[in-house]
């Protein structure tokens, strides 16, 4: 203990004519079991009380605090000060609009990804209130909530050299989303109906596979597995469709 | 100005908003939800142990049925409850479990033969049935006769708000999210939807609507130690409030969960002690079993969290540089177990606390939890004092809960309320049309702008916001936590009263561009401090002990005299609410009797004086 932390923060607010990008200095002295909420929150109470960023569940569940952290994406409010070095730069995520300062518009993004990808359950049949559930195996129960796990904070997107490039790639969370219906009984999609949605370039075929979401998904998502049988899957589709319209 | 028309408004997007949204989306009603975040990041998400309902599936949950949950949720809220209510809630929470499944939720299922589980540290033997092999499991809760609470693993909260999300999208229902309600539109009668603050540009909307609904969940945040969000501090109530008209229900009943770690108070879930974990002292004894022979680490919230509370009182507690704290031990559920049904768990430990949960003991103390204080609805979740006004979830008071909630059988209300409140709105809407009227749109958002110009410009004074919240929440968790006491109320209203007059005096410190967050708070301090002097006042004038609500000079539930509900208004320029009072219930299925756990001493309705405050 005892450290002096030092934090090179990003600033701009975009709503202040007068505000141009640059980086601010705070110093905070470190204490036991410090977070980086508790320091930001602590930064903005005592130093700088117009610095944005946001916390919400600050307990690692609700994706709302994901940013740069020493140019790693990472959700600030698990991550403990002790396990950084003295000078700590923080940036707002890339490819998400930025808000202020280290706040970004995730919210957009993310309803336009669940659209893309129509993330519920497609089915013909009806909801009867009065009859029994249908039954479904625990284990595939378990199996689709390891998918289901992700909490959409964008952390693999910002790490993703694809989504870098080209704004229109749908990311590895796109592709875990797809991977969690593929597997649930109660979806009647087809292979051919999920092909459509992510059998292109902007999709699994524009993945290089290099396994940066993988890396920093703060959920430990299997998304190396998820995108390979994916590959696979939709790899023998795209031969079904050559055939079929004889491209 | 910009201004949106629609016809129904949820000001809030976790599952209860989400529910009334999708209820009456699906009517062909033009909806829009308003939310502070972005809605799968809504304070439901962060549920993690379980919704109730009574399916009765699974070997420990046989026999269960709506009749035994609706008896356990009325002894859980100690009889403070409005009991049709309950009984609403009872027979619609299956459908409500079921309805979810169809829509995708990855509930646990039964897996047939035999497996073991823990109660008290011991290990028992259960046998599931072959025939209900596939259908949703259950687990065990505190206060409940049955296994009863359905889940996924320790992440319920989140599967059932992804779900319920995802509806959200496939019917193309809008969610503004980073928006803000700051203030209703009303003219004392009907209220006509809201003034919002957007947070990604910092600038008012007005918001027409002919139904407006507060589903803004709780407001722990008055609290310096609770396990809620940081956006849980009051908005929706606030609002309410601020009408002058619109009562909140209760304001003296906060819950304090046994089990936020400590010191951050992140909560880890009852279904560590539903699923056999225990609570330990310095020496590593147990102790629950000693107060609560029958229930004990399972007793509801108030009951375990008071005898935790008097455990280091006398000297037991284990001592921190954050102060006493006990240990709660699953151990022995073994590591499978909390690698599959406890992940969340020993995430955060291992996060917050560097502690692994299967070799190590959790430092837990009780911390602020769960408001069953809210907007004061009647049993359509209309709001009493504004036509057109509804409100559902943690931030009514429905009132299903009393005094008292049971753990599961929030999440379970957010659904099933949402469900039946959308059905509601949707026959208020029909054939149902309005009239805006322009200047009262105006003058309300006139009102707000000047508030904003003077907060910025200094005009009130120049007092620090983030102070004058800080010396609430000590306040409040001082003298207005799990033992109360008349002086303590006392001063902890006079102390409030003046923190009151130094809230009315915010300055801001930063410039107040854009979406500043010293603003954000700035706006809503004043009423902020208001709700805590609602919490106390309430508090201090209710004279027995019931629920949650413990009184160390009135230790019995007195039914002659208290068997009602509080009803708290704010008229302006006053400096204490103006509290009424109603029958706790109009429909008694079940009379008062002893909970089966806890201290027992009632004063009857007839005076008659029962238990002698032992257990
Ligand atoms: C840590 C934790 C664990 C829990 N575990 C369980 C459990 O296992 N079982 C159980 O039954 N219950 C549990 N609960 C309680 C339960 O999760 C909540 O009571 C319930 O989810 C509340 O849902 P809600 O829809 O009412 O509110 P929330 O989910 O809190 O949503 C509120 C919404 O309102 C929005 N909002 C707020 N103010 C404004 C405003 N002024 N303008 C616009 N939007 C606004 C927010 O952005 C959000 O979208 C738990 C609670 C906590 C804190
Ligand atoms: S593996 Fe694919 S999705 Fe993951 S970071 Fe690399 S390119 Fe992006
Ligand atoms: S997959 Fe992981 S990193 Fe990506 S959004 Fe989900 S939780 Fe975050
Ligand atoms: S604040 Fe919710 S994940 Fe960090």
């Amino acid at each position: 203990m005892g450290r002096r932390l030092k934090f090179n923060i990003f600033r701009y607010n975009p709503q202040d004519p007068d505000s141009v990008p640059h980086t601010d200095t705070f110093y905070l002295a470190e204490t036991e079991s410090m977070t980086l909420f508790i320091a930001l929150t602590d930064i903005r109470e005592e130093q700088d009380s117009s610095l944005q960023f946001d916390f919400c569940c600050r307990a690692g569940i609700c994706g709302a605090c994901a940013m740069m952290i020493n140019g790693r994406p990472n959700l600030a409010c698990k991550t403990l000060t002790k396990d950084l070095p003295d000078e700590i730069t923080l940036m707002p995520l890339p490819i998400f609009k930025l808000i202020g300062d280290l706040s970004v518009d995730t919210g957009t993004w993310f309803r336009e990804m669940n659209e893309k990808v129509e993330s519920w359950v497609h089915t013909s049949k009806s909801f009867d209130p009065s009859a029994d559930e249908e039954r479904m195996d625990d284990a595939v129960a378990e199996e689709i909530y390891e998918l289901e796990r992700c909490i959409e904070c964008g952390c693999c997107v910002a790490a993703c050299g694809t989504a870098n490039m080209r704004r229109d790639f749908v990311g590895a969370v796109a592709m875990n989303r797809i991977a969690r219906f593929m597997l649930d009984p109660r979806d009647q999609r087809t292979e051919a109906e999920y092909f459509e949605i992510i059998g292109t370039d902007e999709g699994i075929f524009g993945c290089m596979g290099l396994l940066g979401c993988e890396d920093v998904c703060p959920k430990h998502l299997p998304l190396q597995d998820q995108l390979g049988i994916l590959r696979r899957k939709m790899g023998w589709s795209a031969v079904k469709e050559l055939f079929r319209f004889g491209k | 100005m910009e201004t949106i028309f629609t016809d129904v408004l949820c000001i809030g997007a976790g599952l209860a908003g989400e529910r009334v949204a999708i209820e009456a989306a699906s009517a062909g009603f033009e909806t829009i939800c308003l939310s502070i975040v972005p809605p799968r990041r809504s304070h439901s998400s962060a549920a993690q142990g379980g919704m109730q309902a009574a399916l009765g599936h699974s070997a420990m949950g046989e026999g269960d049925c709506p009749d035994v949950h609706f008896e356990d949720t009325v002894k859980g809220s100690d009889w403070g409850c409005d009991q049709e209510v309950a009984r609403l809630f009872a027979d619609r929470a299956p459908e409500a479990v079921r309805e979810m499944a169809f829509w995708g939720l990855p509930w646990n299922r039964v897996v047939p033969g035999r497996s073991t589980y823990f109660k008290g540290g011991k290990q028992y033997e259960k046998v599931e049935a072959t025939e209900k092999e596939g259908l949703i499991t259950a687990r065990d809760f505190g206060g409940t006769a049955k296994w009863r609470t359905c889940y996924t693993s320790d992440g319920t909260g989140h599967t059932l708000l992804y779900t319920m999300d995802n509806k959200v999208v496939e019917l193309g229902v809008r969610v503004h999210d980073r928006v803000e309600a700051i203030s209703l539109i009303h003219d004392g009668q009907t209220c006509s939807g809201a003034v919002a603050r957007c947070l990604k540009t910092g600038k008012l909307r007005v918001y027409l609507a002919k139904a407006t609904l507060i589903a803004t969940g709780g407001y722990g945040r008055i609290y310096r130690e609770t396990t809620n969000a940081v956006i849980n501090d009051g908005g929706g109530a606030i609002i309410a409030l601020d009408t002058e008209v619109v009562p909140l229900g209760n304001p003296e009943a906060i819950q304090f969960h046994p089990t936020g770690i400590v010191p951050t108070n992140i909560l880890v879930t009852e279904g560590c002690r539903g699923d056999g974990g225990t609570l330990l002292d310095v020496n590593g004894q147990r102790f629950m079993h000693e107060y609560e022979p029958e229930k004990a680490e399972l007793a509801s919230r108030d009951v375990v969290s008071r005898w935790m509370t008097h455990h280091i009182r006398t000297g037991l507690g284990v001592k921190s540089p954050y102060g006493d704290h006990l240990w709660l031990d699953i151990r022995h559920l073994g590591e499978k177990h909390i690698k599959t049904k406890l992940r969340e768990v020993e995430e955060i430990c291992n996060n917050f606390l560097g502690i692994d949960p299967i070799t190590q003991l959790i430092p837990v103390r009780p911390a602020q939890h769960y408001t069953m204080a809210g907007v004061r609805t009647n049993k359509d979740g209309a709001a009493y004092g504004l036509k057109g006004l509804f409100s559902a979830g943690e931030a009514a008071c429905w009132d299903m809960h009393g005094l008292n909630r049971l753990g599961g059988n929030s999440l379970a209300e957010t659904v099933v309320a949402g469900k039946i409140v959308g059905e509601k709105i949707v026959e208020f809407l029909k054939g149902y049309e309005v009239q805006y009227n322009t200047a009262i749109i105006r003058s309300g958002v006139i009102k707000q702008q000047e508030r904003i110009e003077r907060l910025v410009s200094g005009k009130n004074g120049n007092d620090n916001v983030y102070e004058i919240r800080s010396a609430m929440q000590d306040e409040l968790m001082e003298r207005v936590g799990i033992f109360r006491n008349g002086p303590d109320l006392q001063k902890a209203v006079e102390n409030l009263q003046e923190i009151h007059e130094r809230a009315k005096k915010v300055g801001l410190r930063s410039n107040g561009k854009g979406v500043n967050p010293e603003l954000t708070l700035a706006l809503k301090i004043q009423s902020m401090v208001r709700l805590a002097l609602c919490t106390a006042y309430a508090a201090l004038q209710r004279t027995e002990s019931r629920g949650c609500h413990a009184r160390e000079d009135f230790e019995a539930r007195n039914d002659r005299d208290w068997w009602n509900r509080t009803l708290a208004t704010w008229r302006e320029g006053d400096d204490l609410p103006t509290l009424d009072y109603e029958p706790a219930t109009q429909v008694v299925e079940l009379p008062p009797g002893e909970r089966g756990y806890g201290v027992c001493k009632i004063i009857s309705c007839d005076g008659d004086v029962i238990g002698d405050g032992t257990s």
